[in-house]
């Protein structure tokens, strides 16, 4: 997991007439985080997506240990982990379901007593066999959020990922990704919740100003 | 790569059985349009004959069209559709795999049950076996030209008209060589091989081409 770093040369966003952001440089290296921060609709998801693939920037580029992301293409997606604004869950499906899923399409090698495991780590005890439609928003979030259990990915980029949660289940999320950050990892998120770090460990990026 | 797009059928096909009623849906469609004519028209044997191949695979069209506008809809909504964008495989695995189900939800069970409408139309063995062979070889087509047309109007407001005028003109090829393949099965000396292999050229090229159209338009679609 180390030596692995994202790199974000003179990247540009428009939307429509409006310019999201410019010349934006970002260097993030293993066990590091990065808080986006800024208004309502200064183009932090947006951001995240285009870190993704999922939206392609008007200039600029996107690197991961030096390549082009756009090059790299599929060998990319085995590094990251995207938590969006959408749960990406499927409300017919049980919480069980919903990870086996991920984990069979994600190509992850994740044994079947690991899924009930992560689903109660989440705090989904008791519930891993009811449809995620009888769930709370809080819980379906925790079904998401499980993902962070069972997926071995450098790269976790995460559209506010303390949404609908509990006071529990937030310091639950804060350890998780403080764990990850200290494993050597690499998170992107925004939010408005702090998660306890050492200083060097943490980047800061405000967007819209 | 196999094992990614058999896990997409298999859970497209998970999906369809907690909610049944869609499944149904087209099935029974299919079955009461058929059923229509000759209620309306009567059982004059000549005439049934006659409009069989025509009724049925307007019928298919139709029944074809109306699983659709989900196919990808359902998954965009509530953002499984991203999560699969982002899976170590190719998007026209997810495409292939998505069209696939599609098919074993809706064009499948219409081949099943076209030795139904021959009863209804007083068709000889011979037109219900060349209907099985035609719908089997032009199902997988609509699915296939379908998914172009469900993924560019995903998103768009009143998405199912639009998506009905973009789909249905391109269905018209299928329509005569399958309807032809029916009819040519009823004449003495007709040509039905010919028609047949010609749907089989057409399902070869859509396989080629429509995944890798339907990719690049999904991958507009959730910018």
């Amino acid at each position: 997991m180390n030596n692995q770093h994202l790199q974000v040369k003179q990247l540009a966003c428009i939307r429509g007439d409006r310019h999201l952001f410019s010349e934006l440089d970002i260097r993030l290296d293993s066990g590091q985080l990065l808080y986006l921060q800024g208004r309502n609709g200064s183009g932090k998801t947006t951001l995240l997506r285009t870190l993704c693939g999922l939206f392609h920037p008007d200039e600029g580029e996107v690197l991961w240990c030096g390549k082009k992301v756009t090059e790299l293409g599929e060998l990319f997606y085995k590094d990251i982990l995207f938590v969006g604004h959408a749960a990406g869950i499927k409300l017919e499906l049980t919480p069980l379901e919903n990870l086996r899923i991920y984990m069979r399409l994600h190509e992850l090698d994740v044994a079947e007593d690991a899924l009930w495991q992560a689903l109660q780590d989440i705090g989904l005890k008791g519930f891993e066999d009811l449809p995620a439609r009888m769930l709370s928003a809080g819980q379906k979030r925790r079904i998401a959020l499980a993902r962070l259990l069972i997926d071995k990915a450098a790269l976790w980029i995460l559209d506010e990922p303390f949404t609908a949660l509990d006071v529990v289940a937030v310091d639950l999320l804060q350890s998780i990704i403080a764990q990850h950050v200290s494993r050597g990892g690499m998170v992107i998120l925004t939010t408005h919740q702090e998660v306890q770090l050492p200083d060097h460990q943490v980047q800061r990026l405000r967007l819209g100003d | 790569m196999f094992s990614s797009l058999k896990m997409i059928v298999l859970r497209d096909l998970m999906l369809a059985m907690r909610r049944k009623t869609e499944v149904l849906t087209t099935l029974f469609f299919f079955i009461i349009v058929i059923s229509l004519f000759p209620l309306g028209i009567g059982s004059d044997k000549q005439i049934l004959i006659k409009i069989a191949p025509g009724v049925v695979w307007v019928a298919a069209l139709l029944a074809s069209m109306l699983a659709l506008e989900r196919l990808f809809a359902a998954d965009y909504d509530d953002g499984t559709l991203e999560q699969m964008l982002l899976i170590p495989q190719p998007v026209f695995v997810l495409v292939l795999g998505k069209v696939l189900a599609h098919w074993f939800l809706t064009g499948l069970p219409l081949v099943l049950v076209t030795p139904l409408v021959g009863l209804q139309y007083q068709l000889p063995d011979v037109a219900i076996y060349s209907m099985m062979q035609s719908l089997l070889l032009g199902t997988p087509i609509l699915s296939l030209i379908g998914a172009i047309g469900a993924a560019l109007t995903l998103g768009v407001r009143g998405g199912g008209i639009l998506l009905s005028l973009l789909i249905l003109p391109l269905y018209i090829p299928v329509l005569i060589y399958g309807s032809g393949a029916i009819e040519a099965s009823m004449m003495a000396g007709a040509p039905v091989q010919s028609y047949l292999m010609l749907m089989a050229a057409f399902a070869i090229i859509a396989i080629i081409f429509a995944p890798w159209a339907t990719a690049a338009a999904l991958k507009i679609a959730v910018e």
